[in-house]
């Protein structure tokens, strides 16, 4: 250590360099001028007079609400069947798919890297990028208003859910076991039953339960755009703005929520 | 392995010699699930019973079905061959919005749930706080996005300012949760350090908590930000603004070209956002 260097410490400690602190300042202000640009652009045609009625608007609304309509629940049994009816046959259409896509998309499994694998990979985006609720609205419009339309929907949002997690999982599968079963003379498909799957089937069944709770809380919703179960009913509640079943209606969705989290935690906590 | 049986059941069956136990010849695997026979027995007649029971319910309308294999082929048509001429400037205004409406409301939503998490975090803060948050936290996230959006639209009037306010909503429940659990598990002995040079509670949380935090605050809310261009393309469904209603316009009118074109843009935009976010989180750290 020279003296040279020693006065050219500062006084105080300081945790980053000026470099590295002029960038983190540029990067803030930044995101500090993008957010009120965006801001600016998105409230352009807003009507402000609307949102400074709002408080007036939400007590108005609240006092429609409030007494729910609890006779209405006689109505709901049946709906409330079909969601859950949606959500289960849904998770297992999604399941089901998605374990080949899952091996396809996994590095160790994939038959070819180059073409295979992309395919599959892209096959997972598009099922993750689009909601339930446009996959539904795309199947009302394709196979008509109703519950398979609801099924099926999530069904195809399930893939790339349970696809990605359970290819990560098949890619942290523990090498030495694989090959212990490769140097028996395992053909392929005994080395992935026998090598691969037993590591992954705890990591599946969870995904599962995990994906059947979220199908759940996204298929009480998916009636609203005509594809069956208790969304259904919701609609038509809001269309003839009777706000008292409105208001069962999110009570009985929020019921269900609450219960499905609380068996697939079980679940998951029996499982893993 | 079963194709070596031969080597494999004559090593038994020279075992069973020695020991004059019937062991079975062949191996079998073990049950993952359910350890109790009886049991599984009785989960797998009573899944079938509600697989029956199920499928029953399901209502198709064949001939209905048929009928729309054509729109189905020429969704996928569409898909292939998007158009993203015809509706470019209604594609554009719903971009547009979609995309500020993820960024203010991911900004607020982070701003808001800061204060929030730090007060659900349990090693933090007086028990009577980490209940008041962990309740906001609750409702936050018990409730969905659309459903949100439904009375904000209802309050707020129609437009991206309901979508705004929905998706900051939804993005408290879930950046507060995690910052929280994350805030929970941070290393003691660094807030042991920095308690025992006498700092405030301030301190506290600006020199041994916010250092440990910050990246993975940084990528939750990259990751929130990627969700909530998602949800914005859903909510526009119910009036709140953004791509969704042009793309619920588009199915509406069986212009499938114009919607396989949203479509892919969304998909687009999702996939330059993961990637973009996973470069942001390694350069972070």
């Amino acid at each position: 250590m020279s003296t040279d260097n020693t006065s050219a410490t500062p006084k105080e400690w300081q945790h980053r360099t000026s470099k590295q602190r002029l960038i983190i300042w540029v990067c803030w202000l930044a995101l500090v001028a993008l957010t009120v640009y965006c801001w600016q652009v998105m409230t352009e045609s807003t009507i402000w007079a609307f949102v400074a009625d709002a408080p007036r608007q939400a007590a108005d609304l609240g006092a429609r609400m409030m007494p729910p309509k609890w006779s209405y629940i006689n109505v709901l049994w049946v709906p409330l069947w079909h969601t859950l009816n949606i959500a289960t046959l849904g998770t297992l259409i999604g399941v089901a798919l998605a374990v080949p896509v899952a091996f396809l998309a996994a590095r160790n499994t994939t038959p070819s890297r180059a073409i295979v694998r992309p395919i599959a990979l892209f096959i997972i985006v598009s099922s993750r990028s689009i909601n339930s609720l446009i996959w539904a609205l795309l199947l009302v419009s394709i196979i008509g208003p109703g519950i398979l339309a609801g099924i099926v929907a999530i069904g195809l949002r399930s893939i790339g859910f349970v696809a990605k997690l359970l290819y990560e999982a098949i890619e942290e599968t523990d090498i030495t076991q694989i090959e212990a079963i490769t140097a028996t003379g395992a053909s392929r498909a005994q080395v992935v039953n026998y090598g691969i799957l037993p590591q992954i089937l705890p990591a599946l069944y969870g995904i599962s339960v995990f994906r059947w709770d979220i199908n759940i809380r996204e298929s009480t919703i998916l009636g609203l755009v005509g594809a069956g179960g208790i969304g259904l009913q919701l609609q038509a509640s809001l269309n003839v703005l009777a706000w008292p079943q409105v208001t069962l209606i999110f009570i009985v969705i929020l019921a269900t929520v609450v219960v499905s989290e609380w068996v697939s935690a079980k679940v998951r906590h029996a499982i893993i | 392995m079963s194709s070596s049986p031969g080597n494999s059941s004559a090593g038994y069956a020279s075992a069973d010699a020695v020991t004059n136990t019937d062991y079975p010849t062949q191996w079998r695997r073990p049950p993952t699930l359910v350890k109790d026979t009886k049991l599984r027995y009785a989960l797998i007649i009573g899944a079938i019973v509600y697989l029956i029971l199920a499928i029953g319910t399901v209502e198709v309308n064949w001939a209905r079905v048929v009928e729309g294999l054509d729109r189905g082929w020429r969704f996928i048509k569409g898909f292939l061959q998007p158009d993203f001429t015809t509706r470019w400037s209604d594609i554009k205004t719903g971009m547009i919005e979609s995309l500020t409406m993820a960024l203010t409301s991911t900004v607020a939503g982070v701003l808001i749930s800061i204060p929030i998490g730090i007060g659900a975090a349990r090693n933090l803060v007086p028990p009577f706080v980490y209940r008041i948050c962990r309740a906001i936290i609750a409702v936050s996230r018990s409730l969905q996005e659309i459903i949100i959006a439904i009375l904000f639209v209802a309050m707020f009037g129609f437009g991206p300012f309901a979508g705004f306010l929905t998706l900051s909503f939804a993005t408290i429940g879930f950046l507060s949760k995690l910052l929280a659990e994350d805030i929970e598990v941070v290393d003691k002995s660094q807030l042991e350090a920095i308690k025992a040079t006498g700092a405030s509670w301030w301190q506290l949380v600006n020199y041994a908590v916010q250092p440990q935090v910050t990246p993975r605050l940084i990528g939750l809310s990259l990751y929130r930000l990627d969700i909530n261009f998602r949800e914005s393309a859903v909510i526009g469904i119910v009036g709140a603004g953004g791509i969704g209603a042009t793309l619920n316009t588009a199915i509406d009118r069986y212009e499938f070209d114009s919607a396989g074109a949203i479509l892919l843009l969304i998909i687009f935009i999702v996939m330059l956002a993961e990637y973009s976010s996973g470069y942001a989180r390694k350069w972070v750290q």
